[in-house]
């Protein structure tokens, strides 16, 4: 009982999931709402079960069940809250949209519920075999939900290449996990990180290479980012605002469960691997945004840095620069929200924001909607005072503490090219004339739950203080 | 509390500015920008009378723990050298809300709250006595700017917004990465006075020198790495080209005495030869450069290059036989008066701007025919950029030329004299071509009305601040004097 104790919120949110499933099917096509008031119940709901045993979240003792296949700790809390809480608010942003392009059915809440989930499997993986079933999970929603919009070329094109180099990269992780699992003999996570100083040394570091590389290609750093960009232009930009938010708390988790938790005493050899992966992916990323003129586009380049920017804080190492990655990766999810989320809103009515020119002269048609996407550029770009400042503070605290200063300067160059095209955004915004084109504003509601989104960078930018020590405590509680 | 209220008060004002503006009806938005600047500068009046001269340490000050997890603390505090820059700065918010009174017709409520919200954020920088803070308060400044230059500036400002933003955020993230170092270094501590004692090898002071000289230096600016400065001040509206040469230009100087000289002392003493050379450079090449402008606002731009590169100068003669405060408190007296001096060369050519919307010097002539009192004000400014004595421009580029002869180094003041006639010879002969002459062209005679009483009162002001601290520059030397005696005496000292 004990053991279904702890994995009763994963237990409620998949059979709220199977319930939305059946009950869609009787909700009238205009009464789709009431579908999606759900998905939010139960997102929400779920994140009360995730919550209410664990509170306050760094005096988690960390227990395992099923033998050792699932951990709840301090982090896996956090991380579920988190995770939750931005598909909730990624599921309100989503619905005039979803409406506007008829893509308004069921399936889109019963697969953003079932990625959900296998980010809460991740996030509590206590063994390799967990965290692989997490990641299909996921895997396999995320497919099709940027499949959703059926009769789309790009879509579909973006949802084939999704699945094939997701597939692909499946494939490499699951024979970089067994490769580890004939060296060491175990699965369970913490017996391998017992047994891999005595394993063949060969072997690991033939496994680490393959989970790296599998790793990598589901976080979407170069070099196998080459799918982040199309994905994230061909698909609704509902489902990019999904992909681009959630799933890179998830992409720390996964990081954190292999590396951080199983792996750490290889870290000598695959801080290495993630050192020259996390320093392309923020360069190339960086540089390749500048050419974009596709705002979807330019913001999967952005999330290419991004991501390898949270992967400095693992080459740093240490509760320190896992403190910093998982602090950066919420940062990063809150400001995801604000830049896709208004996106979504603004694209729910009205005309399509597909092109940075199609955000011409904002500040003139809605200047607080402008203001909250300046918000998130300046917090993007790492700026104070802005959420995103503090993140990309810790982690260069991180990695000039372990010693790769010229990593940190190579990093903040590339912030430099990085300004460059967020401030484009905001020159678009604020110093061009506005097109004809006018634009309906969202609903009351949506407005009030961006702003309290979009002022929460500004807010936790002033007093990052509590945010940041929780990261470091839940940590050393796990 | 009276820093934390000089910061805030714009701030706030800035924002109920922000939030209670209408831009159709803007009077009371004007109002209350006024009413916000003028409380924001009320507040710093108590910083310089209740000043202790006699001690060298902070004052005024508040710390509280702000982020636990990396020891960052909201740490306030002011000495005899950042004292001034509070007040230059909220005073020059006052004028900067004057200049754009009625000239601001485009959302002047954002306008005006963009510079309240900057002016907090400036007088932040010079009071944080904490690295972080510092560089928050540093960084944060340029989005205000940004949005200043390209909302407001003129037909390329786009470019010009772009290019200041990127050039100042180059050199601030290369010191993060430094204030980081000199973090783990000091085995977790923020507060820059626990970098001023940190000990420190060659290698290291050298690349931390390398650091925040890419900093500052880019926002002094020195030569090479000026570039920015010409477009955006050509670009910026008046009051943006006020705050950029009076007020943000000094931070970057301010940095040398705050960062560079305590935290790498040796460094600077290897290095000083260097600084003098391209401070040289920036005075002598600079000023040829000012003087074939055609455009008064890039002229003026090129001479408050060469004008800090006398205050850069001064700073950098501390290594020497005679290892004096002159130099760099002669360098301080220039930063202040150029404060004012700049402020009021850009007030000029911005009330001549709004009247024929030119600033090219051809398009003008005669303009004391129809203009006496606005010609008699810029007379007197045109003579304090040059430096004549009487005027505060004279005190300081007199005491670093004093200073470099003091310390043997006779070409070197003869170079930094040459400047003086060649700042007389751009500013005076724009002048004569502006303002002396028959009346150059129809335009000049119809459409350039004198002074409006808002004008002159403003130009006033500033002409009282430059001709008091020309013939009375106690109040401003004496505060610093402990200060600057200190830091000397630090820099003295080698880390190694």
């Amino acid at each position: 009982m004990k053991d279904i104790a702890l994995v009763l919120p994963e237990i409620v949110l998949l059979s709220l999931a199977g319930l939305i499933l059946v009950v869609d099917l009787f909700v009238a096509r205009n009464q789709k709402w009431f579908s999606y008031a759900c998905g939010i119940g139960a997102l929400l709901w779920t994140a009360v079960y995730v919550y209410a045993p664990a509170a306050p979240l760094d005096a988690v003792v960390p227990s395992s069940a099923f033998v050792g296949l699932v951990v709840v700790d301090g982090v896996a809390t956090l991380l579920k809250l988190a995770i939750l809480l931005s598909a909730a608010v990624a599921l309100c942003y989503s619905w005039t949209y979803l409406r506007k392009h008829q893509l308004d059915n069921g399936e889109y809440v019963a697969l953003v519920l079932f990625g959900a989930l296998g980010m809460m499997v991740i996030a509590s993986a206590a063994s390799m075999l967990t965290a692989y079933l997490g990641l299909e999970l996921l895997g396999l929603s995320m497919y099709a939900l940027v499949a959703l919009k059926r009769g789309d070329r790009t879509a579909t094109e973006a949802a084939m290449k999704y699945f094939v180099l997701g597939a692909l990269a499946s494939g490499l992780l699951l024979f970089g996990m067994s490769i580890i699992y004939g060296a060491t003999g175990s699965i369970s996570l913490t017996a391998i990180s017992a047994a891999l100083g005595k394993a063949n040394s060969t072997a690991v570091a033939l496994g680490l290479i393959f989970i790296a590389a599998g790793v990598a290609f589901k976080l979407g750093v170069v070099p196998f980012h080459m799918w982040v960009p199309d994905v994230y232009q061909g698909a609704p930009t509902a489902v990019t605002l999904f992909l681009g938010t959630a799933p890179k708390v998830a992409a720390f988790a996964l990081a954190y469960r292999l590396f951080g938790t199983g792996l750490t005493p290889a870290a000598q050899d695959w801080s290495v691997i993630l050192a020259v992966i996390a320093t392309l992916s923020v360069v190339l990323g960086n540089l390749v945004a500048v050419v974009q003129t596709n705002v979807k586009r330019m913001l999967a380049y952005s999330a290419v840095a991004n991501m390898g920017f949270l992967l400095l804080g693992f080459v740093a190492g240490g509760q320190t620069g896992y403190a910093a990655a998982l602090f950066y990766a919420i940062a990063y999810a809150i400001t995801g929200l604000v830049s896709f989320g208004i996106l979504v809103l603004l694209s729910g009515r009205g005309i399509e924001f597909e092109q940075i020119d199609d955000l011409r002269g904002l500040n003139a048609r809605s200047p607080w909607y402008a203001f909250l996407m300046l918000l998130a550029m300046f917090s993007l770009a790492g700026i104070p005072p802005t959420i995103g400042f503090w993140a990309k503070l810790s982690v260069i605290e991180a990695i000039v503490g372990a010693g790769y200063t010229w990593i940190a300067v190579i990093a903040v160059l590339a912030s430099l090219v990085g300004a460059f095209y967020y401030l484009r955004v905001v020159r678009v915004m604020y110093f061009a004339d506005p097109t004809d084109a006018g634009i309906a504003l969202p609903s009351r509601g949506a407005t009030t739950l961006m702003s309290v989104n979009a002022l929460a960078i500004l807010v936790l930018g002033a007093l990052p203080s509590s945010i940041m020590a929780l990261c470091a405590r839940v940590l050393q509680s796990s | 509390m009276l820093l934390s209220l000089s910061i805030w008060v714009p701030i706030v004002g800035g924002l109920a500015v922000l939030t209670t503006g209408n831009d159709k009806t803007p009077t009371m938005t004007r109002w209350l920008a006024l009413f916000a600047a003028v409380a924001g500068f009320l507040v710093t009046i108590p910083l310089y009378t209740g000043f202790d001269s006699s001690t060298a340490a902070l004052q005024f000050v508040e710390n509280v723990a702000w982020i636990d997890r990396y020891k960052i603390r909201y740490f306030l505090g002011v000495d005899g050298i950042s004292m001034w820059f509070v007040l230059l700065n909220s005073f020059t918010t006052i004028l900067v809300v004057i200049a754009g009174w009625v000239v601001i017709e485009k959302q002047p409520a954002q306008y005006f709250a963009a510079f309240l919200i900057m002016s907090g954020l400036i007088n932040g920088s010079f009071a944080a006595a904490d690295a972080v803070l510092f560089y928050v308060f540093f960084e944060a400044m340029l989005i205000p700017m940004y949005l200043i230059i390209g909302i407001w500036g003129g037909p390329n400002r786009l470019y010009a917004a772009i290019k200041f933003f990127l050039y100042t955020l180059l050199g601030s993230l290369l010191m993060l990465v430094a204030l980081l170092y000199l973090y783990n270094v000091t085995g977790g501590s923020f507060t820059i006075t626990d970098f001023h004692k940190v000990p420190l090898a060659r290698t290291p002071q050298l690349l931390l020198f390398f650091a925040f000289f890419m900093a500052f230096a880019v926002k002094v600016p020195m030569w090479p790495v000026h570039t920015w400065l010409p477009d955006a001040h050509v670009e910026a509206p008046t009051g943006g080209s006020v705050v950029l040469a009076a007020i943000t230009l000094k931070l970057g100087a301010y940095g040398f005495l705050r960062f560079i000289l305590p935290i790498v002392p040796d460094a600077s003493r290897e290095l000083a030869p260097f600084v003098v050379a391209i401070s040289l450079i920036a005075i002598v090449y600079i000023g040829f450069v000012a003087l074939v402008q055609t455009d008064m606002k890039k002229l003026v731009a090129y001479s408050s290059i060469s004008h800090m590169g006398f205050v850069t100068l001064g700073f950098f003669l501390f290594v020497g036989p005679q290892g004096s405060a002159l130099g760099i408190e002669g360098g301080l007296m220039q930063m202040i008066s150029h404060g004012f001096v700049s402020a009021a060369m850009f007030l000029c050519i911005g009330v001549m701007y709004d009247r024929l919307h030119s600033r090219n010097i051809a398009d003008y002539g005669g303009v004391a025919n129809v203009m006496p009192k606005f010609a008699a004000l810029m007379m007197l400014f045109g003579m304090a950029n040059a430096g004549l004595p009487g005027t505060s421009g004279f005190i300081g580029e007199f005491t670093v030329t004093l200073a470099a002869v003091k310390q043997g180094m006779f070409w070197t003041a003869a170079c930094a004299g040459l400047a003086l006639i060649l700042g007389a010879a751009y500013t005076l002969w724009m002048y004569k071509r502006v303002v002396f002459g028959s009346i150059g062209n129809d335009h000049v005679r119809n459409d350039m009305p004198d002074l409006s009483r808002r004008e002159f009162w403003m130009l006033m002001l500033v002409a009282a601040c430059v001709l008091g601290m020309g013939l009375y520059p106690a109040p401003f030397t004496e505060v610093m004097h402990k200060s600057v005696d200190a830091l000397i005496a630090h820099v003295a000292q080698s880390k190694f």
